[in-house]
């Protein structure tokens, strides 16, 4: 077994232990909302990184305040690139949009590279899973394939599409797609056989065997693919704008570096990297839900 | 008539780099409709592995099984598995697992409504119409064991194979499971194979106990009927003759026969 595949069985198994004692969902409201409880566990985990945060702020507001420094303290970025923050969704031109719209742009891409990635590799996971031929002979080759960096893909897949926005896709698709092939097959091939010899006593064909046991047996599995798939796509989105142009966020940066607007930059940073802390989050939630409810139908 | 089941001179080797494992030797052996036989060895001796084959979930190496005739070679719902470790499907609720089997094997057969109540029909048999909705991991190793064998039943077997079914369960809900088994098998009239390890289990149970030899290559050392009357009572049985003779000869024939069966031959 490979490194990710490694740390992916481990996080795969720690998960069904935790879910294992999972309570029926409405039984939690259902002890009454407790207001004081809910506030000190919103205490606990928002002022710590609230304090850090404001302390950072000001330190950094502090070094960067000579007048020799190279970047722009907090209050000049506020003064700076006010309408960037405080107007997310403006439209002045179709060049010239609120961050808002520029994310939403980029996921749009991530959503369509990614989507196709989390389709074409679970089936191509569930495939190779299935054989240890596959599997010995795939691995080695996904292994040095998923190390390639994203923006490496560009140029070819600039050759290949004479498109930029198709092109941006492909590399959104071919850097997250390993990650989601290697998981799932791993996922596949730690099927426990109990499992399997159900499905042949049962005689279950192929598309049930794979919808009724691989896909929710392997789902804790898939669901580390596709979190790891999503951090790469959103890397890649930004890398690749910045290549091929367009409206994108990651576009926005190249732009503001040409025409040193340095604050802008800072604020858009802050976009992506909460974007891809959410996309992140959706990710983990969406496996949480679908490891209680798979097959429930 | 000829036999319902016929385990017709097997053989069979497991194969790993080139080393072969001499599991099973020549095992022949008839099981008439609605027998209840057990089989009964020493761990590793190739239980698993004869039950196995008659499941068809593995091949065998020579020789033949034949069900009403027909050549066992593939699994299927008519030949339905008890296994060990009750092998639920853990994202599957206990009247989904049931239904599970249910609705595949009596696709087109039956309407949505009558596999319904055949669902509840099996749980009811087993005592779990009550925990239809828990999943596998809220309920007891025993309920586990119930439900497994509701699921099995739910796909109306022509024979029921039970791989050591009891084995991890405390000696009273064991007794009751035991009772359970008894009381379907008195119903419905399967046809069962069990595997134990577990002397008075056989013999409370079985019309006719298998006992293994040690492996490699083991075969069948001694058949013994169990000439019990049926319905069968564990307490009654406790004091009963034949009850004690055919203890005795199983355990004469695991702790005292079965290491010297070689040199004997
Ligand atoms: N797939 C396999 N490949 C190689 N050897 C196997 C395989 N399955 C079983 N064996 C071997 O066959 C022998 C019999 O195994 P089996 O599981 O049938 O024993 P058993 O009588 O059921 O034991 P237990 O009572 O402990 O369950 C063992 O020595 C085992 O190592
Ligand atoms: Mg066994």
């Amino acid at each position: 077994m490979t490194a990710t595949a490694r740390k992916a069985a481990i996080e795969a198994a720690g998960r069904p232990a935790k879910s294992g004692k999972v309570v029926p969902l409405g039984r939690a409201p259902a002890s009454g909302f407790d207001a004081g409880r809910t506030a000190a566990s919103l205490a606990r985990n928002v002022i710590p990184p609230v304090i850090v945060l404001l302390v950072l702020l000001a330190v950094w507001q502090v070094s960067c305040s000579g007048p020799g420094a190279s970047l722009p303290p907090p209050s000049q970025i506020w003064t700076d690139s006010y309408d960037l923050i405080a107007y997310p969704f403006f439209e002045y031109g179709s060049q010239d949009i609120g961050l808002a719209w520029r994310v939403l742009i980029s996921l749009e891409r991530v959503g369509i590279g990614f989507g196709l990635a989390a389709v074409v590799g679970v089936a191509i996971g569930a495939l190779i899973g299935q054989s240890v031929w596959a599997m010995r002979g795939l691995d080695p080759i996904f292994q040095i394939l998923r190390t390639v960096p994203p923006l490496a893909w560009l140029p070819l897949s600039l050759a290949a599409f004479q498109d930029s926005n198709p092109s941006a896709i492909f590399v959104i698709f071919i850097t997250s797609i390993w990650p989601v092939i290697i998981n799932t097959a791993v996922g596949v091939r730690n099927i426990p056989e109990d499992y399997r010899n159900v499905a042949r006593v049962l005689r279950l064909n192929q598309l049930e065997f794979f919808l009724r046991i691989m896909l929710p047996a392997a789902a804790p599995y898939i669901f580390t693919g596709l979190r790891i798939g999503v951090g790469l796509s959103w890397l890649a989105i930004v890398a690749a704008e910045m290549l091929t142009g367009g409206v994108g966020i990651g576009f926005f940066i190249w732009d503001a570096w040409n025409s040193s607007r340095l604050s802008d930059i800072i604020v858009a940073l802050v976009y992506i990297g909460v974007t891809g802390f959410v996309l992140d989050k959706l990710v983990a939630l969406l496996g949480r839900v679908v490891a209680r409810t798979s097959a429930a139908a | 008539m000829s036999a319902y089941l016929k385990i017709d001179h097997i053989d069979k080797s497991f194969e790993r780099g080139g080393v072969a494992t001499h599991v099973l030797a020549d095992i022949t052996l008839t099981i008439d409709k609605g027998e209840f036989v057990s089989i009964i060895g020493h761990s590793g001796c190739g239980k698993s592995t004869l039950l196995n084959l008659v499941a068809g979930l593995t091949p065998v190496t020579a020789g033949a099984i034949l069900l009403e005739g027909r050549e066992v070679n593939e699994p299927g719902p008519e030949r339905a598995v008890v296994f060990q470790n009750h092998s639920l499907l853990p994202w599957l609720s206990v009247y989904e697992n049931v239904n599970l089997a249910v609705s595949k094997v009596f696709a087109g057969r039956k309407s949505r409504a009558e596999r319904h109540t055949w669902v509840m029909h099996n749980l009811d048999l087993v005592q779990m119409a009550h925990a239809g909705d828990k999943r596998p991991a809220e309920i007891s190793g025993g309920m586990k064991q119930r439900v497994g064998i509701a699921r099995a039943l739910a796909m109306e077997p022509k024979i029921l194979l039970l791989d050591e079914p009891f084995g991890a369960l405390d000696a009273l809900t064991r007794a009751h499971l035991q009772d359970a088994v008894m009381d379907i098998h008195a119903r419905l009239g399967n046809t069962m194979i069990m595997i134990t390890h577990d002397v008075d289990e056989a013999v409370l149970l079985s019309d006719r106990i298998v006992m293994m030899t040690n492996g490699p290559a083991a075969h069948i050392g001694e058949v013994l009927d169990v000439p019990i009357p049926r319905p069968r009572d564990r307490i009654a049985l406790a004091s009963d003759r034949s009850y004690l003779r055919c203890r005795q000869a199983v355990l004469k024939f695991l702790y005292e026969r079965h290491r010297f069966v070689e040199a004997a031959e």
